[in-house]
């Protein structure tokens, strides 16, 4: 095993938590407290990626351009990362964000739909970024399928590729296959991002580096969507006692999670009922706090909305099918 | 104006491209022709499905694409459906040629169409382009809203089943979402447009839906006289797409960048009449059939007939 890079998406993926309300005072806050641990990319957007904030997804509270500005602005060695979904966020959006000082890409599509990021590599390539591809939902896929979709992320000029278990729903040996599939057929880098809600962030993440992966994912407290992501801190320390630290400072980590991340969490992601439903269910991790707005406002339990949205084999970025199928299960309750 | 030979009451149309939109829309115009006559189905690959489909059905097929079209001055229509890059060529030459070109590519060389909404206008255009499919179905309810209240900013989320978008879709994605969130703005009347585009692979096909939100400049909102609007407006456009169907309207307030403001959410699904392609492409159907509909009307126009339903 080698020790891995870790990208801290505390600032993005943890936007979700946030609802997308992140100010500069907090980026540049935890950007320093990153910077200064050792974690050499840390990625800032609105959690659907640039060009996130809307109705659908929620707005932004602070400009993710201005965000970005900021996090680049206080980093001194670390850089600075931005999502990018085809279909949500396009080449201006990240123009404009290599103009705010990005210098890392990570582009992400259903895992099943590569070849809608073939204009936004090239364009990434042609801009001098460090381009990352992002396999989302990858758990909806065996292994080979997921090969065929990072060989064309490669032709396009991807430097690594991500398994992304969006739902949270892999376990240890599913995160392990599909990462030791990609390793074998890719001449580029593979990563793996992990969601906590089955309780294995942590243990799918060391299944991936075990099957070879050479970057994982982590977030402060664990803070992201749905049960929330591998704690970047627990990762720390884990691979510090395995001997595979790759140069981060464990107790700085711990003091960033405690002092700077855990106030401004506006709850601590942990699998409870409606997270543990979304692993369970198999669907996208940022439904929760959708779904359980929408099971408030319609008297129903957020549950079987997941659980149904899984059964319609919903993907990435589907938010809006929450309210189409709470209305569903309204009117299938008042039927006699 | 008429032409020696012509059918008399009818205008001779053509389609360029015989690939699976082309042959969506040919048997569309052959299965309702109303004041069209479907002269010539012109593609490039002797090889097309399209075309040996096209001469099934005897109608005059030709592998010389554009050529085949500029050399029957008979053909007073034309719908481009080729590629946004072709197109830009086919435009210049029709117009000199001197016939309307309707185009279903991206390429946006004339006035964008939505025919419930603005067709009239642009009757005497020699080029109309039909937007996306996603704008298709879904400026005709933000036109619907506008009309009533006026909208601030209005976003659409398109899903289309991952089977149904063309690699032409699929190589041009930042331009579906630039050329549909013009079109809410041009044609729709939002001040500001937003559109996302998400492919779904799930087995068996999901059907094409759109969620429309529109957020209004006011703080009150008519809602009666918003639904009204948008019913009236989705009967209007099931008059030529029978599968749109709508949910009844949610009225919502959300944090938006002009403060809590009313949201007005439209969910709308398009079923696909499937006459040539599979019901779930909806996406495909109703560009196809907002196609016929612009194709006849235009057919109206040129014989001089007011006001009648296509």
């Amino acid at each position: 095993m080698k020790a891995p890079r870790i990208t801290d998406t505390t600032l993005r993926d943890g936007s979700h938590a946030l609802q997308h309300q992140y100010t500069r005072e907090q980026v540049r806050a935890v950007v320093q407290a990153l910077d200064q641990a050792g974690v050499p990319v840390i990625e800032v957007t609105h959690g659907d990626g640039l060009g996130g904030s809307s109705v659908q997804y929620g707005f932004s509270r602070t400009s993710e351009l201005d965000l970005i500005a900021e996090a680049a602005e206080t980093a001194q060695k670390a850089k600075i990362a931005a999502l990018l979904v085809p279909g949500i966020g396009t080449r201006k959006d990240l123009k404009a964000a290599v103009d705010r000082g990005l210098k890392v890409v990570r582009i992400a599509t259903q895992c099943t739909e590569a070849d809608i990021s073939q204009q936004h590599f090239a364009m990434a390539k042609e801009m001098g970024l460090e381009a990352v591809g992002f396999l989302m939902m990858a758990h909806m896929r065996p292994p080979a399928a997921l090969v065929e979709q990072a060989l064309l992320m490669q032709s396009y000029g991807a430097d690594c590729v991500y398994v992304v278990d969006s739902a949270g729903a892999m376990l240890p040996q599913d995160a392990y296959a599909r990462v030791k599939a990609l390793n074998e057929a890719l001449e580029i880098h593979v990563g793996f991002h992990a969601h906590n809600n089955l309780g294995l962030a942590v243990g799918n993440t060391l299944a991936a580096l075990e099957a070879g992966a050479d970057q994982v994912d982590g977030c402060l407290r664990g803070l992201g969507a749905g049960a929330g992501n591998a704690p970047t801190e627990v990762l720390a320390a884990v691979l510090d006692r395995m001997g595979l630290n790759p140069g981060l400072d464990v107790f700085k980590l711990m003091d960033a999670a405690e002092y700077v991340v855990a106030p401004l969490m506006p709850y601590q992601p942990i699998p409870d009922r409606d997270a543990l439903t979304i692993g369970y269910a198999g669907v996208y991790s940022t439904f929760l706090l959708h779904a359980k707005r929408a099971a408030e406002q319609f008297g129903l339990d957020p549950r079987e909305i997941l659980v149904e949205l899984g059964r319609r084999q919903a993907v990435a970025g589907q938010e809006d099918w929450i309210l189409d199928v709470a209305l569903d299960l309204v009117r299938q309750r008042e039927r006699p | 104006m008429i032409q020696p030979g012509a059918n008399l009451g009818k205008v001779k149309v053509a389609i360029l491209g015989s690939g699976n939109i082309g042959t969506d829309l040919m048997y569309k115009i052959l299965r309702d022709p109303g004041h069209m006559e479907l002269a010539l189905v012109a593609g490039i690959d002797p090889q097309s499905e399209g075309l040996s489909r096209a001469k099934s059905l005897g109608i005059q097929t030709s592998t010389e694409g554009i050529e085949a079209i500029l050399a029957d001055p008979s053909i007073r229509i034309v719908f481009d459906a080729t590629s946004a890059k072709a197109h830009i060529r086919h435009a210049g030459m029709l117009r000199e040629a001197g016939r309307i070109a309707i185009d279903l590519t991206p390429a946006a060389q004339g006035p964008y169409v939505v025919p419930p909404v603005n067709l009239g206008k642009h009757l005497d255009e020699p080029n109309v382009n039909l937007i996306t499919c996603g704008g298709q179905a879904t400026i005709p309810l933000v036109y619907a809203v506008s009309r009533v209240v006026p909208v601030r900013y209005a976003e659409i989320v398109s899903t289309v089943a991952s089977v149904s978008a063309g690699p032409g879709t699929r190589q041009n994605i930042d331009e579906f979402t630039f050329t549909t969130a013009k079109g809410l703005e041009v044609i729709g009347g939002a001040q500001q447009g937003k559109a996302l585009v998400l492919l779904n692979p799930a087995e068996p096909p999901v059907l094409m839906r759109n969620t429309i939100y529109a957020v209004p400049e006011s703080d009150e909102v008519d809602e009666e006289a918003v639904q009204a609007s948008v019913e009236r407006m989705a009967l209007e456009v099931r008059r030529y797409v029978p599968g749109y169907r709508l949910k009844p309207v949610v009225f919502d307030r959300r944090q938006t960048p002009w403060g809590t403001k009313p949201v007005i959410t439209m969910l709308l699904e398009v079923e696909g009449a499937g006459d040539f392609l599979p019901t779930y492409s909806g996406n495909l159907d109703i560009m196809t059939a907002s196609a016929r509909r612009v194709g006849e009307l235009f057919a109206q126009h040129l014989l001089g007939i007011r006001g009648m339903i296509a």
